[in-house]
């Protein structure tokens, strides 16, 4: 932490208050910060840096992960192999951003006008975004700087892993051209004060050689360097107040200690990722607005998207040994583009992507057991493993909603997460399970394990931006429709969910509406 | 409950003389041994000392643990280590219940007990039998982590567990394989 570090007065109501530390309001914090406005953020969890994090699967998911209860309904799989643990994310000063992969793909073009793209889709609730790539373009290029991804700005792309080298020859033997090892914010080369990825493996576990950009260990101490970032740890908000105008006006939060405490704010920015923005935003309800913050239109909390993911694990005949170096450590394009010949709207990725034994035994088939599970364990060393990640389609239904029978240790309604697959979202997942298999097969795997999704780590969606007030919960800006000094800077207010990882979107989100709200403020808009 | 490690060779296992083990596994026929308050391996490499399940229970979910999750190359000592938690006052009358049950299915298959059958298909027929009750899917949830979280067991899969303090492996063969 900075020597200088900033200390605001809860009555200060001149700051901004920023819920959340992960990609989004990290980075929000930290842009605000750097263009001289006060900033209060708010974490719920606590403060790790490499040197606390651990190279090992269930110690670090004990040190990291979001595990307070939450409950889940509807057809996935997650309801019934995970039910009190729908989203693998994290609580802690940087959120998310400290266990994310470091894919960093643009979105495609096409993906922002997903409605007039794919047409209208039985039982979707599709849109196009308010914005499109060329609005995105500038701020997709300052978001690949700030995280210093490989294959831009002449930084070389990684070096490929044993894992990868499987699935390049599997890909390009199946005919897949557009194999390598991806546009990752992780160092190539020493950069920004940060050194060189060491193949370490553990990249879901928190970088411990800050090779990975996370939020954690750049933005957030370099917003604190400017004395303008103030960062309240173990801070949970509960509830968002407003004045008799309908502005908001301040956050109350459970401070570390225990205390129910209140900061005052000019503007209140929610970043809790899309599982706790709705959960706040609904919890915040009034009499002036009795259906939560934000919700005129309903759509607080719906179009709950996760992506279409799956796992494709294969056996050879000889080891492999996945785990050794960079856990996402190349991708298959050809398949992420829209081409509904194939039976479904939208496309796909395919990364590799390794789990440790633990975490194998864990997830790869959950609830399974007897020899056709331990036999493919016996021949761990001799697996590889991709991950599919792609487009999701919206439904009003899927939605985050407080379920008043589960009370959190501070006795509010967990959040509950429903989700059914949308026939597009299994036709696309069964089509990527089959070119796994065709991929690991044209590499001479004597065995392919397909596996089922794992608690979700893409959360998206649950405060969608949309032209019309009528349609979203937040604008062009990320401002909500209904109060102005209200915005939402996470995942949630994705229109639609492309086939890319979202981080990258998120980052560049954050930084453009960094740059409105101080104009908007210069301007003494807000 | 403790579960102690012996070398193969060592004499005395939690005051039980490794001649007195080695009888009762005779007399007993089977896996283990079941002694006053133990179970303990043939060769007497390790014992668990039951504090409130019945030994014949502890003995039986041990083989379950195994039939449940079956590697062949690792040892009877890591199954024990991974339900000894369920020897504890709380969790008994669950465990007993739940083992009394499962001797009751081997007894409609024709066998005296679980233990008695002597191939994995048969016990592995009766654990089908009762996979959906909350006793087996307490077991089983549990062998998730209780068994594969233990690092000793890691070097049979291949895996290496952390690497950090070792550098990592872009110098020890991140990018090694040979027969691509």
């Amino acid at each position: 932490m900075a020597d200088n570090v900033a200390k605001f007065e809860h009555d200060d109501a001149s700051v901004v208050v920023v819920v959340g530390t992960g990609a989004g309001g990290g980075v929000l914090a930290n842009e605000l910060a750097q263009r001289g406005i006060k900033v209060v953020a708010l974490e719920a969890g606590g403060r790790y840096l490499p040197e606390d994090y651990i190279n090992d699967e269930w110690d670090s998911f004990a040190q990291l992960s979001w595990g307070d209860m939450r409950t889940t309904s509807g057809d996935w799989r997650i309801a019934r192999d995970f039910a009190n643990l729908p989203a693998w994310i994290v609580k802690a000063v940087g959120g998310t951003s400290i266990h994310w992969a470091g894919a960093s793909l643009r979105f495609q073009e096409h993906e922002f006008r997903a409605l007039s793209t794919y047409g209208r889709v039985d039982g979707a609730n599709l849109l196009d975004w308010p914005i499109t790539l060329s609005d995105l373009e500038p701020y997709y290029d300052l978001a690949e700087k700030k995280l210093g991804v490989t294959r831009t700005n002449d930084w070389p792309g990684l070096p490929g892993n044993n894992n990868y080298l499987v699935l390049e020859k599997g890909a390009k033997a199946a005919g897949y051209s557009k194999v390598s090892t991806g546009r990752m914010a992780i160092n190539s080369v020493d950069n920004d004060d940060r050194m060189a990825c060491q193949q370490t493996g553990f990249c879901f576990q928190g970088c411990k050689w800050g090779a990975k950009w996370s939020a954690a260990y750049t933005d957030i101490p370099r917003g604190e360097a400017t004395g303008n970032l103030e960062v309240r740890d173990h801070c949970h908000a509960t509830r968002i107040e407003h004045d008799a105008d309908g502005k908001v006006t301040g956050v109350r939060y459970i401070d570390k200690d225990g205390t129910e405490q209140l900061q005052r704010a000019r503007i209140v920015a929610v970043a809790g990722n899309s599982i706790e923005s709705p959960r706040l935003l609904l919890a915040s309800a009034s009499e002036r607005y009795p259906d939560g913050l934000a919700n005129s239109s309903g759509q607080v909390g719906r179009n709950y998207m996760r992506h279409t993911t799956g796992s494709v694990y294969a056996i050879f005949e000889r080891p492999v040994r996945m785990w050794r170096g960079t856990t996402m450590a190349g991708i298959v394009q050809d398949e992420a583009h829209h081409d509904p010949s194939r039976g479904f709207v939208g496309g796909y990725e395919l990364e590799t992507l390794s789990l440790g034994v633990p975490f194998m035994a864990a997830f790869m088939d959950p609830g399974g057991w007897g020899r056709e599970f331990t036999s493919a364990l016996d021949s761990y060393e001799n697996m590889a493993g991709m991950w599919i990640v792609g487009e999701d389609l919206p439904q009003e239904t899927n939605r985050i909603t407080l379920n008043p029978g589960e009370k959190d240790r501070f006795g509010l309604p967990v959040a509950n997460v429903h989700y059914d697959d949308h026939p597009n979202d299994i036709a696309m997942r069964n089509h990527a399970y089959a070119a796994g298999e065709r991929i690991y097969r044209a590499a001479g795997a004597t065995r392919v394990l397909p596996t089922p999704p794992y608690p979700s780590t893409h959360n998206l969606g649950t405060n969608r931006m949309s032209e019309n007030p009528r349609d979203g919960v937040v604008n062009k800006w990320g401002q909500s429709h209904d109060i102005p000094n209200l915005f939402v800077s996470d995942g949630s207010v994705f229109t639609t969910s492309a086939a890319e990882n979202p981080t990258l979107t998120i980052v560049a989100l954050a930084i453009r509406q960094a740059e409105h709200i101080a104009a908007e403020m210069e301007k003494g808009t807000l | 409950m403790t579960v102690a490690h012996n070398s193969p060779s060592g004499s005395n296992v939690r005051g039980l003389t490794r001649r007195g083990l080695l009888a009762r596994a005779m007399a007993a026929g089977a896996t283990f041994v079941v002694g006053s308050g133990f179970v303990a391996a043939r060769d007497a490499a390790w014992a668990v000392e039951t504090t409130t399940l019945k030994p014949a229970t502890m003995a039986t979910l041990i083989q379950m643990a195994r039939d449940i999750y079956p590697h062949d190359r690792i040892a009877d000592r890591y199954y024990a280590i991974a339900v000894k938690g369920y020897d504890t006052a709380e969790k008994a009358q669950m465990v007993e219940e739940g083992i009394t049950g499962l001797n009751l299915v081997a007894k409609a298959q024709g066998f005296d007990d679980y233990l008695s059958a002597g191939w994995e298909k048969d016990r592995v027929t009766m654990l089908r039998m009762i996979e959906h009750t909350p006793f087996f899917q307490t077991v089983r949830a549990g062998l998730v982590t209780g068994l594969y979280n233990q690092k000793e067991i890691w070097p049979v899969f291949g895996y290496e567990g952390e690497s950090f303090s070792h550098g990592g492996y872009i110098e020890r063969g991140f990018n090694d394989i040979d027969w691509l």
